[in-house]
């Protein structure tokens, strides 16, 4: 886009404001911007997210990768890496670190897919 | 463990036991500013607890040695790429006053998605690693008890692994970190979405251990085609990375703002940046001010970038400064290099300290020029967050291109930075929170579905690592090839044989840097610098700087090469240097031994006075400048002669110079200046000094004098020495 500078002609409706107003009109603004990015953010999470409370429950880094993977490949980063470890360590009655480390591992997978299918079939079936 | 000011910090100490290393606190430290404090004869109104230990300026040695420290914070840049080497510069820096060690991340750590872990080599900057970053705040941890001042040790939570960055600084006490999604975004092309998503739930984090952040907003200056059209945008950047980072929880007190004079000469930067730091400490109250060095003009030479940043420490004086940022003279010419660190933290010193209480004589107007482009750039800037609202939001201003126009707002050249909301690196890898999502872990950002009646969400796991250190998961090294320990036995066999070479960025690197003025054609004059450094020897040389002085006459070229050589330090001969005193000391001893009366005179058949003079003159720093008094007895004076005026005048010290060696002439004519002094019965009560390019210790033993000065000496060095001994013997 290509435009002259028009400065002189935009700012006529700032032109009568004090500074102060001025000044509480730029964050005004701002804030118009930034709300739209910090609800985004609030319902949304990323590989790299569920990698960092991964770290915090006390995983590694390298089993936090593998875990997030593999929660990306079965479509169940959007419940949380925490909900995907808790779910495991209670269908299958271990500790959770112990069921971190073999979702990390591969193994205990299809327990969680099969939880979430039953759970989606249960919602679908309430809904009809 | 402790450090010793005259030993070497010991790398391998550092990593014993680095598996139960904690840090011994988090969070920012400021620097405990005093506003009046008296040093040495002024009072200073901008400055902060003194250091206990220090390298003054060099200008201090007539000042009695002060080293009054700024009441901000400095910042050095540290990017050799090898922790190890890091920590001694670090080391250095802190010596010098800067309390804020920012680490540069290797070339590509923003896009590895994940953790590095290890002690692998980075490429200008390290790979940020637990095992590296835990290192260095340990080693920190030594400095700062050394030099008697917290350091803030920092780096970069950014690119597609932010969140996990987050969390490792906050768990192993890192203070200050970047963090900017729009810096993701225009300068390492990574999804919009994803940046902003990932950059909440950092934030955070790093607020939940009070890091301090700085923004990227500085990068758009280094980016921008005009330094001064890029400023409106500024502003927005600065405000959209500030208002997000309150809202996800951070604390304003510990928002830096990351801003730079964004102008130089030869252009009146001066006037035109000026205004720009005023607006923006207004639109910004409250928030911190990191002032960092302009780098968008820089160029090669060195002493062309000191006077910028001296001029940007001077704007911030001016203005204010929380953080002074320090950027290297040498970043022009390549990879920040020791003793550049080093001299980029001395120039915001001088000038801080130089412009301490500067606003007591002087004070920006508020009227005329300055109060119309202040408005006129808040103005502009408001006008950009109009636009962007009004074409939907920021994502759609991205993939508009506003950012990084090269026109001054609202003026647009259609060359700005494009990024589209589905593009990018990483692009769709966010997704919507499910109704169940459950993180139980602290200081977690966003929705968070946890079971009723909980009050703190680790207590789902019985503690997370934020608050249970014990359950962080170190890994030492995943690399056989290429880790510290690897490179530490490569140094091992120059360590046992005690060899070194010199060294600009680590250890050992061999490299030094040759300045000339070649007399001919410039065309010509780089490649004759080169051909000059290779028959000195020097291997992979380089012209770093070049600058036409007539395009016939010559030019000055700096030209680095490795020196292809290791040197013993045993063998290193020292003669021994008398350590001066101050001037101060000097000129009250003198005073208080009543004026030392001193004769002077080259011995036998001499006439080589230049030396003595320089020793003498006070026009050559010689001693008479602390109040002396000197008798000057003339040349080729024999020692007889000397020895009669010194008792004749009442004289307590005999300063004799023989330059003329053929025969052992000089040692015979010292030989005999003592031996009449014996036989006159007065040598305890003479302090016989000798001077010439010959002489040395062994001279001094053998002729029976008191002291021998060879080639080199300073006056200073001289009226140390005799103050010294007339400071042990009162029989003088």
């Amino acid at each position: 886009m290509h435009r002259k500078d028009d400065y002189e002609k935009r700012r006529e409706h700032l032109k009568n404001m004090d500074e102060e107003e001025l000044i509480k009109y730029f964050w005004k603004l701002t804030e118009k911007i930034v709300d739209p990015l910090v609800e985004l953010a609030r319902t949304h999470t990323s590989p790299s997210i569920e990698r960092s409370v991964l770290l915090r429950m006390g995983f590694s880094s390298i089993e936090a990768k593998k875990i997030v993977e593999r929660m990306v490949k079965e479509n169940l980063l959007g419940h949380g890496a925490g909900r995907i470890v808790l779910l495991y360590s209670e269908l299958s009655k271990r500790d959770y670190l112990r069921a971190g480390k073999e979702l990390s591992e591969g193994i205990g997978w299809d327990k969680i897919t099969k939880y979430y299918r039953r759970r989606y079939e249960t919602k679908a079936r309430q809904k009809n | 463990m402790k450090l010793k000011p005259d030993k070497k910090i010991d790398i391998r100490e550092i990593l014993k036991n680095l598996e139960n290393y904690t840090p011994r606190r988090y969070g920012w430290i400021w620097r405990e500013k005093i506003p009046e404090q008296k040093i040495g004869i002024h009072t200073y109104f901008e400055t902060s607890k003194p250091l206990k230990k220090s390298i003054p300026l060099p200008a201090s040695r007539q000042m009695n040695y002060i080293d009054p420290q700024p009441d901000c914070i400095v910042t050095v840049e540290i990017a050799s790429g090898r922790f190890e080497d890091d920590i001694r510069r670090m080391r250095m820096a802190a010596w010098h006053g800067a309390d804020h060690m920012m680490v540069i991340r290797t070339l590509g750590q923003s896009h590895f998605d994940g953790l590095i872990e290890g002690t692998p080599e980075g490429v200008g900057g390290i790979p940020i690693t637990r095992k590296q970053i835990r290192a260095t705040r340990k080693a920190l941890d030594l400095i700062e008890d050394e030099v008697g001042r917290p350091i803030n040790f920092h780096s970069y939570v950014s690119g597609i692994a932010g969140p996990e960055i987050a969390v490792l600084f906050a768990e192993e006490g890192v203070n200050g970190a970047h963090q900017d999604p729009q810096y993701n975004i225009l300068y390492r092309n990574i999804n919009p979405v994803r940046s902003f998503v990932d950059a909440a739930v950092a934030k955070r984090i790093m607020a939940s251990v009070d890091m301090l952040q700085i923004d990227g907003a500085h990068n758009a200056n280094a980016t921008a085609k005009y330094g001064f059209k890029v400023m409106p945008e500024l502003f927005v950047q600065h405000a959209i990375n500030s208002l997000f980072s309150l809202k996800i929880g951070m604390r304003k007190d510990l928002i830096a703002l990351s801003t730079v004079p964004p102008d130089a000469s030869p252009w009146p930067s001066l006037r035109l940046d000026i205004p720009y730091a005023v607006a923006l400490r207004r639109v910004f109250k409250g928030f911190r001010f990191r002032a960092q060095m302009n780098t968008k003009y820089i160029e090669s030479d060195t002493r062309e970038a000191t006077v910028n940043h001296t001029l940007n420490a001077l704007i911030s004086r001016l203005t204010s400064v929380d953080i002074q940022s320090t950027i290297t003279p040498d970043e022009g010419r390549n990879v920040p290099w020791h003793y550049n660190s080093i001299n980029a933290i001395n120039t915001a010193k001088q000038t801080l300290i130089a412009s301490d209480g500067i606003k007591k004589v002087l004070k920006i107007r508020e009227n005329g020029y300055m109060k119309k482009k202040v408005r006129e750039l808040i103005e502009r800037a408001v006008l950009f967050l109009e636009e962007i609202i009004e074409i939907g939001g920021y994502f759609k201003a991205l993939e508009e291109g506003f950012f990084v126009d090269s026109g001054m707002y609202p003026e647009r050249v259609g060359d700005g930075i494009k990024r589209p909301i589905d593009e990018g690196d990483e692009a769709g890898t966010v997704v919507k929170r499910e109704e169940d999502y459950l993180a139980p872990v602290c200081h977690h950002f966003g929705y968070n579905n946890l079971p009723e009646g909980i009050e703190k969400p680790c207590d789902l796991i019985d503690g997370c690592t934020l608050c249970k250190r014990e359950k962080i998961v170190y890994i030492d090294e995943l690399d056989p090839t290429d880790n510290v320990n690897i490179r530490l036995k490569e140094q091992e066999k120059y360590e046992k044989e005690g060899l070194f070479r010199p060294e600009v960025q680590w250890k050992n690197d061999g490299i030094i840097l040759l300045s000339m003025f070649i007399p001919i054609d410039s065309e010509k004059a780089p490649y004759a610098a080169e051909e000059i450094a290779k028959r000195l020897g020097l291997k992979n040389v380089e012209v770093v700087h070049e600058q036409v002085l007539h395009p016939a006459e010559g030019s000055y070229i700096e030209i680095k090469g490795e020196v292809p050589f290791f040197i013993k330090e045993s063998e290193i001969k020292v003669k021994e240097r008398i350590k001066p005193l101050s001037d101060e000391v000097i000129r009250e001893k003198v005073k208080e031994f009543g004026g030392i009366k001193c004769v002077a005179a080259t011995l036998g058949e001499d006439e080589h006075n230049v030396g003595l003079k320089e020793i003498i003159d006070i026009k050559h720093e010689g001693i008479e400048k602390w109040g002396f008094k000197v008798i000057y007895l003339g040349t080729s004076v024999p020692p007889k002669k000397v020895i009669d005026a010194a008792i004749e005048v009442g004289a307590k010290v005999v300063l004799a110079s023989t330059t003329v060696t053929h025969g052992n002439v000089h040692r015979i004519n010292l030989k005999k200046l003592n031996q009449i002094a014996i036989e006159k019965g007065v040598r305890d009560k003479l302090l016989i000094i000798g001077g010439g390019t010959q002489l040395s210790d062994e001279i001094k033993d053998e002729c029976g004098i008191d002291a021998a000065f060879g080639r080199g000496t300073k006056g200073v060095e001289v009226a140390s020495f005799i103050i010294r001994k007339f400071l042990e013997r009162d029989k003088y």
